[in-house]
């Protein structure tokens, strides 16, 4: 069992990536299939710039066991209304400065979908967002 | 080829991460939108952009990229640049579009 903790910034561009970059380079130590490695860095990086973009600040709590890797991001932020809309590819409410930068196509939820075994958001409107997502390591 | 090889052969500026030079290209990934490099490139990919800051070489970074390339003369702002040398991942220049760079790095990988 390890057990990692990060914490993000809303709003601070300039360090988002940096825990998936680290949780890569644990992963890589680790000897994880580098296939499950590449889809588990998709999956973070998305999540946590939406912290970035989209809340005010955020925690990602990691636990790796000999089974599964589970990631948690729980954020305090505005909170998703409605999640199904939201998980629609081309869905954004980025602000134009952000769009300005790339960021803003709709693309991220749909590409942590695509890049975890198993998702589940919860969101409270006013209060936060949960982002729980499992990774299976051996299939 | 490799990311020397290519930046002589399209007149390539390179700005920056020259300890990746010998880095193999495999293909290229035109796009803006960085949550669409982050779902569809490949690792090795030269990815031609006309964005110009650091989270560009963070998904690099993440995604195992060979290089970026920026297209109609931009210039990386100087923390792309540090991050560039950081993780040893070109940036190359060129004052092409990005229509016309795409095809003609789509040419010279496909006539090999
Ligand atoms: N942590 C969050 N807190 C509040 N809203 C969020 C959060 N994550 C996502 N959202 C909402 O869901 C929408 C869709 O998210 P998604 O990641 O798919 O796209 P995006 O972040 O807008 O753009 P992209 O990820 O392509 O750069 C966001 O525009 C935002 O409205
Ligand atoms: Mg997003």
């Amino acid at each position: 069992m390890m057990h990692f903790e990060f914490q993000v910034e809303g709003g601070n561009f300039t360090k988002a990536g940096a825990a998936s970059s680290q949780l890569k380079k644990i992963l890589k130590q680790l000897n994880v299939d580098p296939k499950i490695v590449k889809r588990i860095v998709v999956a973070l990086y998305e999540a946590e710039v939406n912290i970035v973009a989209h809340a005010y600040k955020g925690d990602i709590i990691i636990d790796i066991d000999t089974q599964k890797i589970g990631i948690k991001l729980i954020d305090e932020g505005p909170g998703i209304p409605d999640i199904e809309q939201a998980m629609q590819l081309g869905y954004s409410t980025a602000s134009p400065s952000v769009r300005e930068m790339g960021f803003g196509a709709g693309m991220g939820l749909p590409n942590i979908k695509n890049n975890s075994d198993e998702l589940r958001i919860t969101s409270e409107v006013n209060k936060g967002t949960i982002v729980e997502l499992i990774t299976y390591l051996n299939q | 080829m490799t990311v020397s090889e290519l930046a002589e052969q399209l007149n390539l500026r390179v700005f920056s991460g020259n300890e990746g030079l010998n880095h193999e290209i495999t293909n290229g990934y035109t796009s803006d939108l960085l949550s669409d490099v982050m779902g569809h490139a490949e690792a090795g990919n030269a990815w031609i952009t006309l964005q110009t800051h650091r989270n560009v070489m963070a998904i690099s970074s993440l995604k195992d990229l060979s290089a970026v390339i920026l297209v109609k003369g931009f210039e990386p702002e100087a923390d792309m640049l540090a991050q560039s040398n950081e993780e040893g991942i070109p940036v190359l220049g060129t004052n092409d579009e990005t229509f016309v760079i795409s095809g003609k790095l789509y040419n010279l990988l496909n006539k090999q």
